[in-house]
């Protein structure tokens, strides 16, 4: 297993060695999200009784830069490395499917765990925040991670340009996560939105994450994180599918 | 003991072009292979097909016995590469590139034999520079070196010397050679003819994704005409001469002789024909002939 290892080391260099803009730049966007939106709406909207807006901010932009990152880091890797050319230095060693999947899957998980916790480390001194179930926090946290490295590494595959990429970041991935309930709780919205809401699985990962740190949430944290592991279960069978294949990598 | 190289009817399309049409090839264990053929002959897809970068439609493939699909992680543990594209991952310096690639094969404590192939390969004083700042020439040495780091028995160049300069040419061929006499296998594609010519015991030619010619290269340079004399001469050539006569080539008339035997009679004919040389040389073809002789002889009519 120590190509795994290496693809893994690999993967997390590549993105540590230039951490201001992996890991600096997303910190430093949702201290300023916090900064703004807790600014504005502190007072006007109240999620649950006891929680402020800032409090129940927080995880909310955890959890989506935890997404994001987890995205950036997977699909930016493949797609730069099929553009220069330099896939075949992971080509032409002898990585099982496996070894690939897991090398760039873990490592997407590293980043967007590093930048949760950057994002959570900063946003601590301004507001007060309450931890009721670490287990549920930690959960949800890998499985969103390890669950959008994995899109990210569908689409680095799958797209033959960055902009495709680009994309499905900004007309998927970016929309699901708005609409996911980081900025509200979807009880706040019109019914047939909040339906329209229970169909994102990126929703269930905020609000069971939420669940960790205020012991309340709008769904049950058990069916949560089943619909989160049902997604990752998914997409992950149809990574190892395609890098089986070796589908538009091995032609 | 297996063929170094063992490819058997592999056929590849693209679309509409058929890169590969039933190739079959061995390569021997500790040979110095030259695989020739224009652009587009399908040289590159061949080599891929062998390092797993391109599925064969059919037939099959194998480096050390090891099926390429089949067994790819055998296959690939005894292949090394020297991709044709000048490739490069931004992110590392070059002793870091070279570990990394160690790493993908299982290999750890790898430092000795990176240092050994860097010195070898005149990178000693580039190992800490970034990919990125290295010149063109630099770059390739590091693929050579990417494709060594886990010693493989099989090492396949694919144009190596391109836009390359002289120094690391013959650096890099010495290098290989030494490989090659410690056992190694060495297959090289290359468009400088006079390196397959110097280097290479066998040499196999493709055009248009088939197999025109496999041979030694002593067979090869044999098998066409032998030798060309070129004379200029006062007078008209004899009857008996014209039907060796290739043309004029600046007024002088070139005579293709199947070896030395036939140069007495020939001489002797322009002799009695009364004839003057004025001017005379005496050509051996060289594998560019011969290349050139079998790529015009298979074009398609």
């Amino acid at each position: 297993m120590s190509g795994f290892q290496t693809l893994l080391r690999k993967e997390v260099l590549r993105f540590g060695k230039v951490a201001t803009q992996t890991v600096g730049a997303p910190v430093l966007t949702s201290l300023l999200y916090l900064l703004v939106f807790s600014h504005l709406m502190e007072g006007r909207l109240r999620v649950y009784d006891a929680v402020p807006y800032s409090a129940f901010l927080v995880p909310g932009l955890v959890m989506m830069s935890m997404l994001q990152n987890s995205f950036a880091n997977s699909s930016s890797s493949i797609i730069q490395s099929k553009m220069t050319g330099n896939i075949i230095f992971v080509l032409l060693p002898p990585l099982s499917h496996w070894e690939f999947y897991c090398g760039y899957v873990l490592a997407a998980l590293v980043r967007g765990t590093v930048v949760g916790v950057g994002v959570m480390a900063v946003t601590l001194p301004f507001v007060d925040i309450s931890v009721q179930h670490v287990t549920w926090i930690l959960a949800f946290a890998l499985i969103a991670c390890a669950l959008l490295g994995t899109l990210g590494l569908i689409a680095g595959m799958l797209a033959d340009k960055i902009d495709q990429v680009a994309a499905f970041q900004n007309f998927l991935i970016m929309p699901l996560t708005f609409l996911s309930g980081v900025f509200y709780s979807v009880h706040s919205l019109p019914p047939v939105w909040q339906d329209i809401s229970h169909l994102n699985p990126f929703f269930y990962m905020i609000d069971g994450f939420r669940y960790g740190f205020f012991g309340v949430s709008d769904v049950n944290p058990v069916i949560s994180i089943a619909v989160a592991a049902l997604a990752l279960a998914a997409s992950a069978g149809f990574a190892l599918a395609i890098l089986k294949t070796g589908y538009k990598l091995r032609f | 003991m297996s063929a170094a190289i063992e490819i058997a009817q592999v056929s590849k399309r693209f679309g509409s072009l058929q890169a590969l049409d039933s190739v079959t090839l061995e390569i021997h264990q500790g040979e110095f292979f030259a695989l020739l053929g224009p652009n587009g002959a399908g040289k590159t897809t061949l080599i891929s097909i062998l390092a797993g970068l391109v599925k064969a439609d059919t037939g099959v493939a194998r480096v050390m016995g090891f099926d390429v699909v089949r067994d790819y992680r055998q296959s690939r543990r005894a292949l090394g590469v020297v991709p044709q594209e000048l490739v490069f991952d931004p992110f590392f310096s070059v002793r870091e590139t070279l570990q990394i690639q160690s790493g993908y094969y299982g290999l750890r404590a790898n430092d000795d034999w990176i240092d050994e192939v860097m010195e070898n390969l005149d990178l000693t004083s580039k190992a800490n520079t970034n990919m990125r700042a290295l010149s063109g020439g630099m770059k390739r040495r590091v693929l050579v070196a990417q494709a060594l780091v886990h010693k493989p028995p099989v090492i396949v160049l694919d144009e190596p010397t391109a836009g390359v300069d002289v120094e690391l040419r013959q650096g890099l061929w010495q290098f290989i050679q030494r490989l090659n006499r410690e056992g190694h296998t060495i297959v090289l594609t290359t468009h400088y003819l006079e390196e397959a010519e110097t280097l290479c015991e066998r040499i196999a030619m493709l055009k248009n994704g088939r197999l025109v010619a496999l041979d030694s290269k002593a067979n090869l340079v044999k098998r066409l005409h032998n030798l060309r004399l070129k004379v200029r001469i006062n007078g008209v050539l004899p009857d008996s001469l014209t039907g060796i006569d290739h043309g004029l080539q600046n007024g002088a008339h070139l005579l293709w002789l199947k070896d030395y035997g036939e140069l007495e009679p020939a001489l002797a004919a322009l002799r009695m024909a009364g004839c003057e040389i004025l001017e005379m040389e005496l050509e051996q073809p060289d594998l560019e002939d011969v290349f050139l002789e079998i790529m015009k002889r298979e074009s398609p009519s």
